[in-house]
């Protein structure tokens, strides 16, 4: 769309060390923002609280992948050597859980590590090849040396000169505006 | 929490000197020079030696693949492996491969869980190493299976009905194995990409190629740093560290079932899960080792990998060398006051029986090789350490050997005892097996970062925004 053609992604504040970024993140929460982020080589350890934020809701996705491999192994196992099958081996029992176990055991741990990384994947919705960050030539930095904030035009507290006065004056920082296509 | 009003609470009170630990990186390098140094080893072209490497490693991986097309289209028969001792040199190889991927999974997970944060420096190169293990591991139970085709069809590893509609019968260990391996060698995929993330990213943003830009940009996903990423990143880190735990100290015990479950002499014995999983980790540092040594200062990367990285995988080599070595005695031990007849003769013909020079390599080079370590200026001595961890990697494989083959060439029967003699094609095809790990190796140092460029900058003490060097102020 025609409108949307420079339209402000939002303001790209840049700093050169761990503390500067920490600061700036404690700023900005308590300044109010919501649409905001940090941006590191590295996960800075504390940031999370720093920036106000929940804890990680991954463990829900690793233990409904756990709890889908371990019944899917009994189940399986189940179906094939005691229902669908029955066939006496070495004098055993048809179906027990003990024997049964090792290969239910290996699918909760395969199915927990699937649901753990898609879980990431959906919760951080990646993959994500456009971002407007991208654009931003000094970006690149981010995953070598540098720390960026970035404070989105969509936050209903953005306001272009006195979210720049804020990044420029309180925390410091060298500040670029960046566009969306 | 510290509110920004009073940013003096960044400060941290200044830590005893006694307490202050080494750094992980030495010298003080900048984060800039650790992106530099590393992504610098996959950027530019390979130095001289890296050709003649790889082409020697092409050549034994295709050595293997032809005689693996031998087998298949002649026979099992082409190997030495007959009637008693129907495994051998495949299984010995199995083993041998599957252990040494354990010491990547134990860096990766057990370390991280321990927060030892050296870890960071070799994670990296040990989880691809556990990887390229498994894939050298996973070739010989699927071919010693000789017609391969019935293998792979299903009823014989994949849960699927076979030709009789009968079902695989759960109650082998064979088949655990085959769920155990295969979810081994799928979470070690999965985790040592999730830790390529980041760094794919480094290298997309540094990449002039068009090519490299692209696929490094499509396997970084489009990362940004963004901590609300990070956060859900470390939590998924640290769950699948905590899904490995188990799961490595499972694959080897199952591998162990292979042989407890059974009542061959020398087989069946309840020691065998932590035995076989001490040796495991014991196999896999050595691999480590012959591998990092001559990497860091090939790459000169001997601030990021240093000598106290040596130090302490060599402190890991001579803790479970030791467990091996207890393990070797308490077998014969419980074989004598076991009782069994059977069973001690299983014992006293494992090291004075026909093979009782692989029992004596055996035991050389596990109980005593690792005994150097307990002196500090060996576990220095690089020159030193890489030559005792090929003793270790020599003896690892005899151990395997001595427990396969002197179990199952005379057991209950005289009748049936046998001797087993490798045909050159399994020796062909077990050197190859190096051939395949090499290339895969020397891959992954020209295409991917051999150090996890962002976890090391996560130790530094530039990365801390409580230290001085981080930025914090209030500091001199």
């Amino acid at each position: 769309m025609n409108s949307n053609r420079s339209k402000p992604h939002g303001l790209l504040a840049e700093f050169h060390t761990a503390a500067d970024i920490f600061e700036a993140a404690m700023r900005c929460r308590d300044a109010g923002f919501t649409q905001w982020d940090v941006y590191t080589p590295f996960p800075i350890h504390g940031m999370d609280e720093a920036m106000g934020l929940r804890k990680s809701p991954v463990g829900w996705f690793t233990f409904c992948g756990g709890f889908t491999g371990f019944f899917t192994g009994m189940t399986m196992i189940w179906y094939m050597n005691k229902f669908d099958y029955p066939l006496v081996v070495g004098g055993k029992p048809l179906f027990t859980p003990l024997y049964a176990f090792p290969v239910s055991y290996e699918m909760t741990i395969l199915l927990s590590a699937f649901g753990t990384l898609f879980g990431m994947f959906f919760l951080n919705q990646l993959p994500k090849f456009y971002n407007p960050l991208f654009k931003n030539e000094r970006f690149k930095k981010s995953t070598d040396d540098r720390f960026f904030l970035c404070i989105e035009a969509t936050d209903p507290k953005f306001g272009m000169d006195a979210t720049r006065t804020f990044l420029t004056e309180k925390c410091h920082a060298a500040v670029v505006e960046l566009v969306e296509d | 929490m510290a509110s920004p009003g009073k940013s003096a609470a960044v400060k941290a009170p200044e830590p005893p000197a006694e307490l202050v630990r080494e750094s992980l990186v030495l010298n003080n390098r900048s984060l800039g020079w650790i992106t530099n140094a590393i992504a610098g080893v996959c950027e530019k072209p390979m130095p001289i030696w890296w050709w003649p490497a790889f082409i020697v490693s092409v050549g034994g991986m295709l050595t293997m693949f032809s005689l693996i097309a031998y087998l298949v289209s002649t026979g099992v028969g082409v190997w030495g492996l007959n009637h008693p001792a129907a495994w051998a040199w495949d299984i010995t190889n199995f083993v041998f491969w599957i252990g040494i991927g354990h010491a990547g999974t134990l860096i990766s997970a057990v370390l991280f869980l321990l927060r030892q944060k050296w870890r960071t420096s070799v994670n990296r190169a040990a989880e691809a190493m556990t990887i390229f293990a498994v894939a050298c591991a996973g070739i010989f139970p699927v071919f010693h299976t000789g017609r391969v085709w019935f293998a792979l069809l299903p009823g014989y590893l994949l849960p699927a009905p076979n030709a009789n509609a009968i079902w695989p019968q759960f109650r082998s260990p064979l088949l655990w194995d085959v769920f155990a391996v295969s979810t081994y060698g799928t979470v070690s995929l999965l985790f040592w990409y999730v830790g390529l993330i980041p760094d794919l990213a480094t290298l997309r943003d540094r990449s002039k190629g068009v090519m490299r830009r692209f696929f490094y940009g499509l396997f970084s996903l489009g990362w940004t740093g963004s901590n609300r990423h990070w956060s859900n990143y470390e939590k998924a880190y640290l769950l699948l560290a905590g899904l490995s735990t188990p799961l490595v100290l499972s694959v080897h015990s199952i591998v162990s079932f292979d042989f407890a479950v059974s009542v061959v002499p020398g087989w069946h014995t309840t020691i065998f899960p932590p035995y076989f999983v001490a040796g495991a980790i014991f196999s896999g540092f050595g691999m480590v080792l012959t591998l990092l040594i001559p990497l860091r200062s090939l790459f000169k990367l001997e601030d990021i990998v240093t000598l106290r990285h040596v130090d302490l995988m060599c402190k890991v080599l001579l803790a479970t060398g030791s467990i091996v070595g207890y393990a070797y005695g308490m077998e014969f031990f419980i074989a004598w006051y076991g009782g069994s007849p059977y069973e001690l003769y299983a014992f006293k013909n494992r090291a004075f029986g026909p093979y009782w020079w692989s029992y004596w390599a055996m035991i050389s080079c596990n109980v005593i090789s690792p005994h150097f370590f307990w002196f500090k200026k060996l576990r220095t001595s690089v020159v030193f350490v890489w030559i005792v961890s090929i003793f270790v990697n020599i003896g690892m494989w005899f151990e395997r050997f001595v427990i396969i083959v002197t179990s199952l060439h005379r057991d209950y029967l005289p009748s049936s005892w046998g001797y087993f003699t490798p045909s050159w094609v399994d020796i062909m095809t077990f050197v190859g097996s190096f051939g395949l790990f090499m290339t895969l190796f020397l891959l992954f140092i020209r295409f991917l970062p051999v150090i996890a460029i962002s976890e090391v900058k996560g130790v530094t003490p530039q990365a801390d925004p409580h230290h001085p060097l981080g930025g914090a102020k209030g500091h001199h």
